[in-house]
């Protein structure tokens, strides 16, 4: 038995896992994919928003501040690629402006730090590739950029390392209470719980229903994005937003923690599952970030993708103990979800305290993480490392100079990645311009040969995602 | 302290090394980053190299083959395995391998020969979901002919350029169905004997003015939408066809493999994304040369090796005497219906009898002339049957005329045979 069992891998659970396992708890994690972090988590704007745009007095607003404070720190601690860019709200017309000098309104009601509004001169100073029929802007200096998936990894192999568990191929079937305590149908075992947190995203209404009384409904809302290859990493330096408007933040341009350009996203109301682009929700995502910023060079796309908002028909995050006690939900998280997931965290472990789990804090709690990015290091670390290792001496990904030794590392962390797309969020190969084309096969074969499996096993991304069918015929050669 | 240092060997790399070796660079060395010599041809198993520098049908195997046995009995120094991580002015190169370490090595001249990738799947932006089973033509072919595995049963090809076309033929070999193979432009851009001997011979359907619009399938390819595209290559709703596959091989252009060379500083070409280089294959940073598919894309290996023993002769000699010749340039401008040229500039003082000028042309053409022009006047012209943005073309300028060239420019374009250039 278990104290708590959190449904769902990914920033939520995470956060939760990680937070969980600096006390004296046991904790598990269900996550239905063989990897952590693979849902909405790996597919959105990888955005640290600064906290201006949630009505004040929502639970957005309040986690959203919070929760940009500690993923400053988490990053550092816990070595996640974080930059805190600045962001920037144009604005194109006198309406425009009104809607900036609200934004600003509510970021000091909110709590923000540093915000400013600029004008055209000032605006163009600091993003000379901005659309020169930008007349003003909203700047505020605590938003950032992150690596979304990288940081989700990161907090839930901190939670191994300190004693909690994850348990991956484990989709939730059924849930029921008996004598106090939560039997959980998960991939085939029972898993029991005194206390269940549904953190389960895009259904996470499926999931409270299972037990509790219904009183939400998610809609899918799937946004388009364009990657963009590193020569384009540099036209802007701060995240570009347009006006907010009913469907959300709109379509953003900004850099990534990898370099890279991301464009998008638009909002598309849909079925859970479809992760579909199409023509025209990337059509309408060009000619809108083109607006913004008109000299992008989309003949330099590397990827397309789409991810899906789990949004429900109340304007806030659902958060807190169900009508079934010990049932709690973290639900219907939407933008800013990413952000305020580590004060979610904090907050729902409160909460447990109060619903009666004993919060006592483990004397040795490892809260540090290090890993090695050879292409950070100068030359004489990067001679050193490999005098002591030689697998940090071959390069595997050529675009993005990803080693070996990098990829060993990896497979040999508190949760090992079964795939090539595992590999590749944890060190970044196959994230270049070629997208793997030249090191898939080569990540595919480390793979197979540090997890002892065969080739053939080892797929692209979720199970079943085979890449080889067969072997050739092969002539003469065994 | 190398006389030579080639970073790649591949075809151009090889053929660079040798030639240098040949014309005078006593200490020459190769960095090639995977574990054994002969780049990308390793994997091309199929015939069809070599017609033109050895007169004889050749594997790509057996084609680096010939050089790399060449190569043995010489002193060219060799480090497999070893990647070049950068590259500064002043001609250090900073390299690492697992055998070597970390390796800072000096050059007194340095030849580029690191090939070209393949177009993804991102950079068309094709819509549909992103299942496995989406493969560039060439990570298709490493994945059988180097590590023996089938990646598909029920095969489409977008894209008619010849790693496409090659495998469509091996994959049917492979007992794989190919159901077709899509093109976006009326023509297909590879060569014609492959379109016969790849497509033809197996009855495999060429389908012109069309591509994929959508991609189906959750954790495989399950089908495939394709639809014509009108004259502006936009799809025409309507015409949709929907092929059944697990698997969809991209076939949709090469692009010169420049990290090393923007990061040097080098200037680049925006439209043969490769160096800009000079009739000896020199690059915009003195001293750097570049040869074969980094500074272009071929067609044919056998002008790799001609192109490149031309920028190791050019290395040779720097290495030398740096300071030969007096600089003086002429550009070379794009005229009429000519995509792009290579060399880009052109230095008299180091040009023998003639020389070569490579171009591509923008669209299929036929009864046509190519016209070398300076100040309006016609300096030379060149008549062509047929020519294709698939097939590039090569011209022999011959310095007697370099005389008659005004402002330093000559332009090269492609006119209806009987039309007058306008002055």
């Amino acid at each position: 038995m278990y104290d708590v069992a959190i449904i769902g891998g990914g920033i939520c659970g995470c956060s939760l896992l990680y937070e969980l396992s600096r006390y004296r708890v046991s904790a598990v994690l269900l996550e239905k994919e063989n990897d952590v972090s693979v849902g909405t988590t790996k597919a959105n704007s990888a955005i640290v928003h600064a906290g201006y745009d949630p009505e004040p007095g929502s639970l957005m607003a309040r986690y959203n501040v919070e929760g940009n404070r500690l993923i400053h720190e988490l990053c550092e601690k816990l070595d996640v690629p974080f930059k805190p860019v600045g962001s920037l709200v144009l604005a194109f017309s006198e309406e425009d402006c009104r809607t900036i000098e609200k934004l600003y309104e509510r970021g000091m009601e909110n709590g923000v730090p540093g915000m400013k509004i600029l004008n055209s001169s000032e605006l163009h100073e600091m993003e000379p590739n901005v659309s020169e029929k930008a007349i003003a802007a909203l700047y505020a200096p605590s938003a950032g950029i992150v690596s979304p998936w990288e940081l989700a990894i990161a907090m839930a192999e901190t939670a191994v390392k300190n004693g909690a568990e994850v348990m991956l191929r484990s989709e939730v079937t059924a849930i029921e209470k008996q004598d106090g305590a939560f039997a959980i149908q998960a991939g085939g075992k029972t898993v029991t719980a005194r206390f269940v947190i549904n953190a389960a995203g895009v259904a996470s209404d499926r999931v409270h229903n299972m037990i509790a009384k219904p009183f939400f409904h998610i809609t899918p809302n799937k946004g388009e994005y364009y990657l963009m290859d590193k020569s384009q990493g540099g036209i802007v330096s701060h995240v570009i937003f347009q006006c907010p408007n009913k469907d959300g933040k709109g379509v953003l341009v900004s850099p990534t923690v990898h370099g890279n350009l991301i464009v998008g996203p638009n909002a598309h109301d849909t079925v859970p599952g479809d992760l579909a682009n199409t023509a025209a929700g990337l059509d309408f995502v060009r000619q809108t970030a083109l607006r913004s910023v008109p000299c992008i060079s989309f003949r330099d796309s590397i990827r397309n993708f789409a991810g899906l908002r789990a949004i429900s028909e109340i304007d806030d995050f659902l958060i807190g103990e169900s009508d079934v006690p010990g049932f709690f939900d973290v639900a219907g998280i939407k933008s800013p979800g990413l952000t305020s997931a580590p004060a979610i965290a904090k907050d729902l472990v409160r909460m447990l305290g109060e619903a009666g789990l004993a919060l006592e804090e483990k004397e040795s709690f490892e809260d540090t993480r290090r890993v090695v990015r050879f292409k950070e290091l100068s030359h004489e670390e990067r001679a050193a490392l490999i005098a002591q290792n030689p697998a940090y001496g071959q390069i595997v990904c050529r675009c993005e100079t990803i080693t070996e030794g990098e990829i060993v590392a990896a497979l040999h962390r508190p949760i090992p990645p079964c795939s090539i797309d595992g590999v590749k969020r944890r060190c970044g190969s196959g994230m270049g311009r070629c997208q793997g084309g030249f090191c898939g096969p080569r990540v595919q074969e480390i793979v197979a040969r540090e997890l002892g499996l065969p080739m053939d096993q080892i797929p692209q991304d979720r199970d079943g995602m085979n890449i080889i069918l067969g072997r050739t015929k092969e002539g003469g050669r065994l | 302290m190398y006389d030579v240092i080639v970073v790649g060997g591949g075809p151009a790399g090889l053929a660079a090394a040798l030639e240098a070796r040949k014309n005078g660079a006593e200490k020459v060395l190769i960095l090639e980053r995977n574990n054994e010599l002969g780049g990308i041809l390793n994997q091309c198993i199929h015939n069809g190299f070599g017609l033109h520098y050895f007169k004889e049908e050749l594997t790509g195997p057996e084609y680096a083959g010939r050089f790399i046995e060449e190569l043995s009995h010489t002193d060219i120094e060799v480090m497999d395995g070893a990647m070049v991580l950068d590259i500064s002015p002043d001609r250090t190169v900073h390299a690492m391998s697992k055998k070597r370490g970390y390796l800072q090595l000096q050059a007194k001249a340095i030849v580029l020969t690191m090939g070209c990738r393949e177009r993804t799947r991102g950079a068309i932006a094709i819509p549909g979901t992103r299942p496995a089973g989406v493969f560039t033509a060439g990570a298709a072919q490493l994945y059988m002919n180097i590590e023996g595995y089938l990646v598909g049963k029920r095969v489409l090809i977008l894209g008619s350029g010849d790693i496409g076309l090659i495998m469509a033929r091996r994959m049917t070999l492979e007992g794989a169905k190919v159901l077709g193979c899509v093109e976006l432009m009326p023509y297909s851009n590879g060569l014609n004997r492959n379109i016969v001997q790849c497509l033809n011979d197996y009855d495999i359907p060429l389908y012109l003015s069309h591509t994929i619009t959508e991609i189906r399938g959750d954790k495989r390819v399950e089908q495939a939408v394709v639809s014509r595209v009108d004259e502006n290559r936009r799809p025409i709703p309507g015409t949709e066809i929907v092929f059944d596959c697990d698997t969809i091989l991209l076939s949709v252009g090469l692009i010169p493999e420049n990290e090393l060379s923007r990061q040097a500083g080098i200037e680049i070409d925006r439209r043969t994304n490769g160096p800009i280089v000079w009739e000896n294959m020199e690059t915009s940073l003195s001293g750097v040369f570049a040869s074969g598919n980094v500074v272009h894309v071929h067609d044919l290996v056998d002008f790799v090796t001609a192109e490149s023993q031309r920028a190791g002769r050019g290395a040779a000699e720097f290495a030398k005497n740096p300071d030969a010749g007096s600089g003086e340039s002429f550009r070379i401008e794009n005229g009429e219906a000519v995509n792009y040229t290579v060399p880009q500039h052109v230095r008299p003082d180091h040009v023998g009898k003639f020389v070569e000028i490579f171009f591509r042309t923008n669209n299929v053409y036929r009864d046509r002339e190519i016209r070398i022009t300076s100040g309006g006047e016609v300096l030379a012209s060149f008549r062509r049957e047929h020519m294709a943005p698939g097939e590039m073309e090569k011209i022999v300028f011959p310095k007697a005329l370099f005389s008659k060239i005004q402002d330093h420019t000559i332009t090269v374009s492609v006119v209806e045979a009987e039309k007058k250039v306008q002055p």
